[in-house]
């Protein structure tokens, strides 16, 4: 589960204020809303990048908002990747672990178990510079899935991709989050991600974020 | 295929970056027919300008590594770091690229005069000593360095830090493996002004580490004292040797630092 609760933020003239929703445990949920609104910096909030000036975060029964981004137990995949320019895909699904000091073996065994499904195993020795935007996020999807975290956060994953790339890797981010039970946000501005994916669709308008049925016409 | 109109703006262009290239050339090429290379060998082989060599490329590199250590930390604040007065701490950390260089060496002198100059001193001393030259060099090249480290991080991206943040590191520890990885090249190049910077060092040195033969001497000290003697191949020949050790780490920055 992901619960905003009364969160305001605010940064020169442009402000959040009391925004309160929730995606139940397990779900896919999406938000969306014009860029520029304020979603990135919402998802900047869950993670723990941005401070919130009042309100409180909670991830499953654990209200996170004063804990460290790592200590958040999450999954993030930023606009484009951001992946890290000097590692082969290999390191990086293998990221999280090594920072919790896994031994190799358990390493190695987790970065084989992704990269299949992912369709990277053919990629796992190359670098960044040399994979297309497909190949990029599905290594950063990766590298965010490989602690297992209970909430994934994906911050317009399919928007710089063209169309014969984006319908394999949305079709992937619904069959990941089914499998894994993770409980998902995902912000994009695009309707057609939000009706193709969401289990529950909120729109984040003039700073507030309003649930909306799947099925209104208006939004959908 | 048809040719572009002939456009004179860019003929200008050419004829000003060439007539300077071309003065910088016949500067360089004057002093290198001067003298015969015979002559120039000779000069390079006494045992001054031999040592002096040595010890300008020992305290080049040793002032080097200490300008980036100095300079990835200050450069990563100022690049990163919101907080109140960072523009005046950025304008205060160019004060030693704007003074006179002699000028340094006189606050470094007088520096030393004081009590906690003199406390300093007991451990290392500095002045008109070896350690003085490096002090001298290091003044000025970490301010080159952490400007160029300053840059560096500044056009680094900071999401995949952020991420790393995610994934369970500390900042220090995601700097460690994400940022300070990616600004490899970037740390390379502040070396390497900081070492071509200090190569050409001279008025600091002279007012705070003296210009003792076999001492003190760097290379900058020997073309002065060869020129006070009106030994003129000397310093001519010394005066090349630090032009082909500018060119070499010129090309080094291009070449090395395009590939980390």
């Amino acid at each position: 589960m992901i619960r905003f609760d009364n969160i305001a933020w605010r940064a020169g003239a442009f402000a959040l204020e009391k925004i309160s929703f929730t995606v139940p445990a397990g779900r896919y949920g999406v938000l969306m809303g014009r860029t520029g609104g304020g979603k990135t910096s919402l998802l900047e909030i869950i993670c723990g990048l941005r401070r919130p000036t009042a309100g409180s975060i909670w991830l499953g029964d654990h209200q996170v908002t004063q804990l460290a981004p790592g200590e958040r137990g999450l999954g993030y995949v930023p606009q484009d990747g951001a992946l890290f320019s000097t590692m082969t895909v290999r390191e990086h699904l293998g990221f999280a672990l090594r920072v919790r000091r896994r031994p190799a073996g358990e390493i190695a065994r987790r970065v084989e178990e992704l990269a299949g499904p992912l369709g990277i195993a053919a990629l796992l020795d190359r670098h960044p510079p040399g994979l297309s935007g497909g190949e990029r996020q599905r290594v950063a999807l990766g590298r965010a899935l490989a602690a297992r975290p209970q909430v994934l956060l994906l911050d317009e994953p399919l928007s710089a991709l063209d169309d014969d790339t984006r319908e394999p890797l949305a079709d992937l981010l619904h069959r990941v989050q089914r499998e894994t039970a993770v409980t998902v946000l995902h912000v994009t501005h695009q309707r057609s991600e939000a009706t193709r994916l969401a289990d529950v669709l909120f729109r984040l308008d003039a700073g507030q974020v309003v649930e909306t049925p799947l099925n209104d016409p208006l939004y959908v | 295929m048809s040719r572009r109109a002939f456009d004179p703006f860019w003929l200008v262009l050419g004829i000003i970056t060439g007539s300077y290239l071309l003065f910088w050339l016949g500067l360089l090429g004057a002093a290198a027919v001067h003298s015969s290379p015979h002559d120039l060998w000779h000069a390079l082989q006494t045992r001054e300008i031999r040592y002096a060599i040595w010890l300008s490329l020992i305290t080049c590199t040793l002032t080097a590594g200490l300008s980036l250590l100095l300079a990835v930390p200050v450069g990563y604040l100022l690049a990163r770091g919101y907080f109140r007065g960072r523009v005046w701490l950025d304008a205060a950390l160019d004060i030693p690229i704007v003074l006179p260089p002699m000028v340094v060496g006189l606050c470094l002198l007088i520096f030393f005069q004081t009590v906690v100059g003199h406390l300093i001193e007991r451990v290392i001393p500095f002045t008109y000593t070896i350690a003085g030259v490096v002090l001298a060099q290091f003044v000025i090249g970490a301010a080159f360095a952490v400007r160029t480290m300053r840059g560096t991080f500044e056009h680094l991206s900071e999401r995949p830090e952020n991420v790393a943040l995610t994934l369970g590191c500390t900042r220090t520890r995601a700097v460690w493996l994400v940022t300070l990885p990616a600004a490899r090249s970037g740390m390379f190049a502040a070396a390497s002004i900081a070492w071509a910077r200090s190569l050409g060092e001279f008025g600091p040195i002279l007012v705070f580490a003296g210009a003792t033969r076999m001492k003190t001497e760097v290379l900058p000290t020997s073309v002065w004292l060869e020129l006070s003697v009106g030994n003129l191949e000397a310093a001519i020949a010394v005066s090349l040797l630090m032009v082909a050790l500018a060119v070499v780490v010129l090309a080094s920055v291009r070449l090395v630092g395009e590939r980390v």
